[in-house]
């Protein structure tokens, strides 16, 4: 996993709520068996018509908006818990979704992408959504370390939380599977008064 | 201090904790398929590193699967070379598959259960949000990502935040013609697709508790959909009942002993709940949704809202657009195209019964299209042995084989753009069943009724 730390970038908006999996990706391009692509087909039926042109009105194929953050509605990732979705957004090159909610298996699949979700309150949900907006180019800055986000043009830095387990693992591009198989001995451990399986 | 039913299955499998509150909990079972799998294996090898307990891990081929001629070949590549790498790394790694052709294949949420191989008290995941379906036997089951998979097949273990507690309770009787769907299609619709976010839902109540084990694993497919992380009920003389005797399942003093356990699996007296709900089984009437997600739920005999928050409608009607649909409209009358019975919420023996049961003697609409697919091999093995393939047939149904199917349309099974499905599944996202596709979730018996009817009815009227 990629590590990461600080990210300046303006921010492509999606402002719609329960934004669900199936969206991000839909099934019909879950059938590769690597990590890789999945960035093409990411938002395919929203960001593409049935003869493959362009959908000229959905934010990533808008000109006016670039960067490496994604700010959408509440309830982002909701659904299916393929994992695709995360590796989608991140090989399209988005590094931070920004959302006032996150589904739970999104979050967790986010985190072990290398992908940072990051919560902010619905009140700063619709002042980001609306001064993007009004300014494509609107500069944020993402701190990991000091888990802030500043929005330098209006002088502001909101705070946001984030296991401080995940954090670390974050920015030092670990994973869990390390951490885990370095727990063998405790998980054998553990085994042997398992009474319950029978 | 009190303990709920949820607290102590996790309690029992934390091998440790660790600071800042993870707790690495340990795996007893882990189901496998097609789709979420290939990535993890490949994590692992290029890792270097082996599967620790392949013995506890059970693989089927449902996602990708046709469910026309399972005997021949599958003719596209793309989904017969993800079921051909599953079958691959299980032989590599000595994984128990239940594949294409096998007598045990189906969805992997229905052949757990009835092999026995779900059971109280035990943890279990698969690399599908729908594993929240074995809770129903009073299990911690819940889905993960790829990645996950990976760590579970690395150390059985996974590293996790204990989630919040949720108690939503059901009492009462159910009225004619309400079923398991529509008491959870019903609360989803009270507490929105993200209401349960970050929770682990008990489900109680004398409602809950007359349930059958197909009934209750209906109840707790669907906990995702409003965002809890699973959901279970306690197990009680319904639960054994139907473990008992199955392939897995415990026998002899073996038998007893779990039994013994079994009975020590429920929320004591006074134990809290970071959040409750309680509901009046009586309020209940059979549900349809209108919308794009599965919050998105009515009364059948009920219209499409008028009034939504400000902040919400630019999503509510890009999602009624999308339906084809308008705020305050009854969907009484509207002509369906398409039925589809089946997914891992309702595809069950008990299932097929009820429609069976429903369609003697009468005939589908003409202009309707409706296929049934069973959930397993054992499903469609027991609906023949029972002659429902037969009634089905005569009623022009046409029944298929097994797999995930036209719920989320990664195989050939797909309803047309701008078609209307009244659906048995578990999710109405846009494109899920096929790009365009529009998509009603209902009960199978509410899906029986409008198939023969060939329009959305106030099925109370209709029943037999």
């Amino acid at each position: 996993m990629e590590r990461f730390q600080t990210l300046h970038s303006p921010a492509v908006p999606l402002p719609l709520e329960n934004i669900d999996t199936d969206q991000i990706i839909p099934a019909r391009f879950l059938k590769a068996t690597t990590r890789e692509g999945f960035g093409d087909n990411l938002f395919r039926d929203w960001r593409y018509n049935p003869d493959n042109s362009p959908k000229p009105e959905f934010a990533l194929n808008n000109p006016r908006y670039s960067g490496q953050v994604l700010v959408a509605g509440k309830n982002f990732g909701c659904g299916s818990s393929r994992e695709h979705a995360a590796w989608a957004l991140y090989d399209y090159g988005f590094r931070v979704v920004i959302s006032s909610y996150f589904a739970d298996i999104f979050r967790g699949n986010a985190l072990n992408t290398g992908l940072l979700p990051l919560q902010v309150s619905d009140e700063t949900l619709g002042r980001l959504l609306a001064a993007i907006h009004e300014n494509p180019a609107l500069e944020l800055v993402v701190d990991l370390p000091s888990q802030t986000l500043a929005v330098p043009a209006w002088g502001e830095t909101f705070s946001f939380a984030i296991d401080p387990y995940k954090k670390e693992c974050l920015i030092n591009g670990y994973d869990d599977i390390d951490f885990l198989v370095n727990q063998k001995p405790a998980i054998e451990a553990f085994e042997k008064q398992r009474a319950w399986v029978w | 201090m009190p303990r709920t039913l949820f607290d102590k299955i996790w309690d029992a499998h934390v091998v440790r904790s660790i600071e800042g509150g993870q707790d690495v909990l340990y795996i007893d079972r882990h189901l496998i398929h097609e789709v979420t799998s290939p990535q993890a294996f490949d994590e692992l090898a290029a890792r270097d590193l082996g599967l620790f307990r392949p013995s506890q891990i059970i693989a089927t081929a449902d996602h990708n699967v046709p469910t026309l001629n399972q005997h021949l070949p599958i003719e596209e590549p793309l989904s017969r070379s993800q079921v051909d790498k599953l079958t691959e790394n299980c032989q590599k790694y000595g994984i128990e598959l239940y594949g294409l052709g096998h007598q045990r294949q189906g969805i992997v949420h229905v052949i757990g259960p009835e092999l026995g191989l779900t059971q109280p008290g035990l943890t279990m995941v698969c690399g599908d949000s729908h594993t929240s379906t074995h809770g129903a036997f009073g299990a911690v089951a819940f889905g993960i990502g790829t990645s996950q998979v990976a760590q579970v097949m690395a150390s059985q273990c996974l590293l996790l935040s204990r989630p919040k507690r949720m108690r939503i309770s059901v009492e009462g009787e159910l009225r004619p013609g309400v079923t398991a769907k529509d008491i959870i299609l019903y609360i989803i619709s009270q507490l929105g697709t993200g209401g349960a976010t970050g929770h682990f839902v008990e489900y109680a109540g004398s409602a809950i508790r007359a349930l059958s084990m197909e009934g209750r694993m209906t109840i707790c497919n669907m906990s995702i959909e409003m965002g809890a992380r699973g959901g279970l009920i306690a197990p009680d003389a319904t639960t054994f009942a139907y473990v008992q005797g199955r392939p897995f399942a415990p026998q002899g003093e073996a038998w007893d002993a779990a039994l013994g356990y079994w009975q020590t699996l429920y929320t004591e007296e006074g134990a809290t709940f970071d959040t409750e709900y309680t509901y009046q089984a009586a309020d209940i009437a059979p549900m349809i949704t209108y919308g794009t997600n599965p919050g998105m739920g009515i009364p059948i005999t009920g219209h499409v809202p008028s009034e939504v928050p400000t902040t919400e409608a630019e999503s509510f009607d890009k999602s009624l657009k999308y339906m084809g649909l308008q705020r305050g409209e009854s969907l009484l009358g509207k002509q369906i195209d398409y039925v589809f019975i089946g997914s891992c919420t309702n595809s069950r023996i008990e299932d097929l019964r009820t429609v069976a049961a429903y369609v003697q003697g009468k005939r589908k609409a003409g202009h309707v299209e409706a296929i049934i697919v069973p959930g397993s091999k054992q499903v469609e093995q027991q609906a023949i042995a029972e002659g429902i393939d037969k009634v089905l047939a005569a009623a022009g149904f046409e029944l298929r084989e097994p797999g995930c199917s036209a719920c989320l349309a990664m195989n050939e099974d797909k309803i047309p753009a701008g078609k209307y499905c009244v659906a048995t599944s578990n999710r109405n996202f846009e494109g899920r069943q096929g790009p365009g596709s529009r998509t009603l979730l209902a009960s199978p018996l509410v899906a029986a009724i409008t198939a023969v009817q060939g329009r959305i009815v106030d099925i109370t009227e209709y029943l037999n």
